[in-house]
């Protein structure tokens, strides 16, 4: 009746059930307050069934911001681990639950932090950049956002209900199939990843849609925002790798529950190809990642050194360079498989070409600060913060990319620094830098700068005391995903100055979170009455703060690159274009996708623990909602343009 | 508390200095792990000619062009320079250019597979990445071990790696790169040692439970105490049939070194054909082992 599912699930040691215990209060402590302040009605019409890409996008944000924090904790978790865990001490964690842990903390920060808080960006920035009311497809996006929250779920749920994956985060066959992981938390992985990644591949369709099809008049390629930009490209890639990375899960479930010999070792199968086919997803997905960072930084620059970004064209290429060259070096992940001189050369010539266009965009953003008034707010000591680490990220990874170097570089703890280098450097610090840019044109109000300029100092001064020793100890021989070892290799003082240095980040997400709650406390202070707190450029400043739900009363008419700036000039010069209110055509709230996605999470939850009759019930129900879907004519309505009239002139009364 | 505290943090840092010469990839032992050592500085050399520039250029930008020095010069509408952004597409260009050529050399000059030049016969190691313990087999001279590969000094090594186990990779930091391990696959992976010593030789690939205890001896010594090393193990009582394979087989972790003072013929071929199926049928190699198409094939 219920599969594999009994009991004995639950889990029993103390460490894990504590954690188990700490989310079901967690959820339950939330779900009391949404009745006790009597919320229930207000979370479901304005939220649930929301299809605003700008509360989709805020909902991103929290929900990544949730799981920072979780995969936050397992970091600290095994720093802890293996600053005491040497010779007769065994640390207070047990193999499996270390590796339970690293496998977590990697599945969690990739897709369930960075990737929510990228479409957050998108979601929040992109429309509102390009002079658009909406994304191109806004049902998909609540449907997208709710696959990632399904799949968020799942991965917690594990943590109550049975076990995680003990595998890493790649799951490399044959570690991965039935033969040695027969527990559940392997099928956890899959259907967690498979969900929200359908989820990402949809917002990726979506946003490339949104991006090429509704830019405002006059907005040709050449004349979008270098954020846009990069959105577009880091969509492509989403459109090119997710389906990889779906059907590589696909198979992989397939041999576990159907008993296939995709990647087993014998009958034909091949791990390799799996190995092949996970990076071909997992290279792109880094610079998925990491360009919007980029467009971050280049908004950044050009807006608080009050000048014009420098060699926008050069930007734009290299982007496009980079998008190419990042679907084209997945090989340099194993060039220790043995694929011989021929092959590992090319891989390793690509991978190092794409540190040009890189080169590039750093010289550029350092010549938009050049004979720019520098205004130092919190975005801007991320960036300077950036061009810092990520210049040695980037040195670290032209190492890694040449192969012979490689061999002795390959899955050590000097791996693991580069990659945190980069991922840290650039991905965490860019969207940070973006968080703190964009939230009063979101919230209303501006974040409370002395607090951010503190959580700025931890994270960088406790990001290098963590990574430079684990630097160090990669080059004393010191491999990954190790949970004890010998009092005699010297490792264990550098790895606790490496876990000082996770205690110092601790401290810059306690400002960040401190930061957050004081901005809300003085919001009237704080607030942000002009639309424009930063004398921005682009058209998102162009609106309201907090934008309104149908985000521009008239579409912007635009004729050059950085539009709102231009905008601003003419004002200046006194011309003023006669504003003529027209009805706005919106999309209507739907409850569908959320729907949709929790049936998709029922069928995920029964075959992970092989409930067939659950997992039918979730497929008719999906089934169900989608032709109940397909049927609805009634998804849009008009907002009338005396409607319009009367929100404008509010906040026109305000500036 | 804060004297303490102050100890704590001096002892720590006088460990971390006296810990220098521990830095297994730079204390090279053999020839290939110094090349890899050499090229690794190259290319941090190279890429320093960007990197220094690059940092240099961040601090004082930030400073001088900070919003209230009213007296640096402002040209809010600069946005490009044809001859800035040749330099910068050129020099990046010209250093990876340059990296390439060294890249294309080393991964052939270093490539695991190439045996190396020198006159001496190699020896032939035949490595089993097994759930957590690695066993070697000496097929000249008949004989095999269990987390200690003894090689003599200045003899080419030829290590022919595969797997019963999760993907490993195998790797002796102070005497060359890694290479992985795996099921029905062989991988290969030629080593030199030039210097006589114990050296760590670990799994680089996470393969388990058990990955922590997946490690072993590489052991270079003179000639004449390998062959001395050879004699004392032919003399040893243990030998490696199928049936202790097979019980060696089952996971363990942190095992202590063992020696085999001989071994099943064709061993090392038939643990890595076990997976092949038409192998099976076709009897071409003994179905005796306890795993994969055999087993299908037994309960037949």
């Amino acid at each position: 009746m219920f599969g594999k599912l009994s009991f004995a699930a639950i889990p029993h040691d103390p460490i894990q059930a504590g954690g188990a215990a700490s989310i079901v209060l967690g959820v339950l402590a939330t779900l009391a307050a949404i009745t006790y302040f009597k919320k229930w009605t207000w979370l479901w019409k304005e939220w649930i069934t929301t299809v605003d890409h700008k509360k989709i996008g805020v909902m991103y944000i929290i929900v990544a911001l949730i799981m920072l924090l979780r995969g936050f904790t397992d970091a600290g978790m095994m720093r802890l681990q293996l600053a005491i865990s040497a010779g007769n001490n065994h640390g207070f964690l047990t193999p499996d639950h270390y590796n339970q842990i690293f496998t977590a903390h990697g599945v969690i920060m990739i897709f369930f932090m960075a990737m929510p808080l990228m479409f957050g960006l998108f979601n929040l920035i992109v429309p509102l950049q390009i002079g658009a009311r909406d994304v191109a497809f806004p049902f998909l996006n609540s449907l997208s956002f709710w696959l990632f929250v399904v799949g968020a779920g799942l991965v917690n749920m594990s943590l109550v209900i049975g076990e995680f994956a003990a595998t890493g985060w790649l799951a490399y066959p044959p570690l991965s199939e039935l033969n040695y992981s027969p527990g559940v938390g392997m099928d956890y992985y899959i259907w967690a990843i498979q969900i929200t990644g359908i989820g990402s591949l949809l917002t990726g369709i979506n946003f490339f849609a949104t991006i090429m099809k509704m830019r405002a008049p006059g907005m040709n390629l050449m004349k979008m925002p270098i954020f846009t930009w990069t959105a577009l490209c880091s969509n492509i890639l989403v459109m090119m790798a997710f389906p990889v990375l779906t059907a590589t899960l696909g198979m992989l479930f397939m041999d576990r529950f159907f008993g296939f010999h995709f990647f087993t070792s014998d009958l034909g199968g091949n791990a390799m190809m799996y190995v092949n086919l996970i990076w071909v997803w997992g290279h792109p997905e880094v610079y998925i990642l990491v360009l919007p960072a980029f467009g971050v930084f280049s908004e950044v620059a050009a807006t608080f050194a009050q000048k014009r970004l420098f060699g926008y064209n050069s930007m734009v290429w290299a982007t496009a360079a980079i998008t190419l060259l990042s679907a084209l070096v997945w090989a340099h992940h194993f060039f220790t498989m043995g694929a011989g001189g021929n092959v590992n050369a090319v891989f390793g010539i690509a991978t190092m070409i794409i540190s040009i266009p890189t080169g590039v965009k750093i010289f550029n953003w350092l010549f938009t600060l050049f004979r720019g008034r520098i205004i130092f707010g919190t975005p801007v000591f991320w960036l300077i913060g950036f061009l810092l680490t990520f210049t040695l990220g980037g040195m670290t990874g032209v190492m890694l990319s040449v192969p012979a170097a490689d061999f002795q570089f390959h899955n050590s703890m000097f791996l693991i620094a580069h990659f945190h280098n980069t991922i840290i450097g650039g991905v965490v610090f860019g969207y940070f830098a973006g968080f703190a840019y964009w939230f009063p044109k979101v919230m209303g109000f501006k974040l409370y700068e002395p607090l951010g300029r503190i959580a700025f100092f931890h994270w960088i001064i406790g990001f290098f005391v963590t990574f430079i020793p684990l630097y160090v100890v990669g080059l004393m021989g010191m491999t990954r995903r190790i949970s004890h070892y010998e009092i005699a290799s010297g490792w264990q003082p550098w790895l606790q100055v490496s876990m000082f240095g996770v205690m110092i980040i601790g401290g810059g997400v306690g400002f960040q979170l401190l930061q957050i709650a004081y901005s809300v406390w003085k919001r009237k202070e704080l607030a942000d009455t002009t639309g424009d707190p930063w004398n921005g450029r682009t058209l998102e400043w162009s609106t309201s703060s907090p934008a309104p739900f149908y985000n521009f009363a008239v579409i912007p008419q635009v004729t050059t690159r950085d539009a709102f700036w231009e905008q601003k000039q003419q004002r200046r010069a006194g011309v003023r274009e006669a504003i003529v209110f027209q009805d706005i055509h919106m999309p209507k709230n739907t409850p569908l996708g959320f729907m949709i996605a929790m049936a998709a999470g029922l069928i995920g939850f029964a075959l992970v623990w092989h409930i067939i009759w659950l997992a039918l019930l979730g497929f008719m129900a999906a089934m169900t909602f989608i032709i109940v879907r397909s049927f609805d004519e009634d998804t849009e309505y008009y907002v009338p343009a005396a409607e319009v009239a009367r929100i404008e002139a509010k906040f026109a009364e305000g500036t | 508390m804060r004297n303490k505290i102050i100890i704590f943090l001096s002892i720590s840092f006088a460990a971390l200095v006296l810990n220098a010469c521990n830095v297994a990839v730079f204390d090279t032992k053999g020839l290939i792990a110094a090349k890899q050592a050499n090229l690794i500085v190259t290319s941090v050399l190279l890429m320093l000619i960007v990197v220094i520039p690059v940092i240099v250029l961040t601090f004082f930008f930030a400073y001088r062009y900070r919003a209230s020095n009213t007296k640096a010069k402002y040209t809010p509408e600069w946005e490009h320079s044809t001859i800035l952004e040749i330099v910068w597409w050129t020099i990046p260009i010209i250093i990876i250019a340059i990296l390439a050529v060294i890249t294309w050399k080393s991964s052939h000059e270093l490539d695991p597979y190439r045996p190396l030049e020198s006159s001496i016969k190699p020896i032939e190691i035949e490595v089993v990445a097994l759930e957590w313990k690695w066993l070697f087999i000496y097929p000249e001279q008949g004989i095999a071990s269990v987390n200690l590969a003894q090689f003599p000094v200045n003899v080419p090594i030829s290590f022919k790696i595969t797997a019963q186990a999760p993907m490993n990779s195998f790797w002796i930091p102070r005497l060359a790169g890694q290479i992985y391990a795996m099921e029905g696959m062989q991988t290969k992976l030629h080593v030199i040692a030039n210097v006589p010593g114990s050296y760590e030789g670990v799994s680089a690939n996470f393969s388990g439970e058990g990955f922590n205890g997946m490690k072993f001896i590489a052991r270079a010594s003179t000639a004449a105490e390998f062959s001395s090393w050879v004699d004392s193990i032919k003399h040893s009582t243990d030998i490696l049939t199928q049936e202790r394979y097979n019980t060696l087989a089952k996971p363990s972790s942190d095992d202590s070194v063992h020696t085999f003072s001989s071994v099943r013929e064709g061993l090392f071929m038939d643990i890595m054909m076990q997976y092949m199926e038409p192998a099976c049928e076709h009897q071409a190699v003994p179905c005796n082992m306890p795993r994969q198409c055999c087993k299908r094939h037994t309960q037949d």
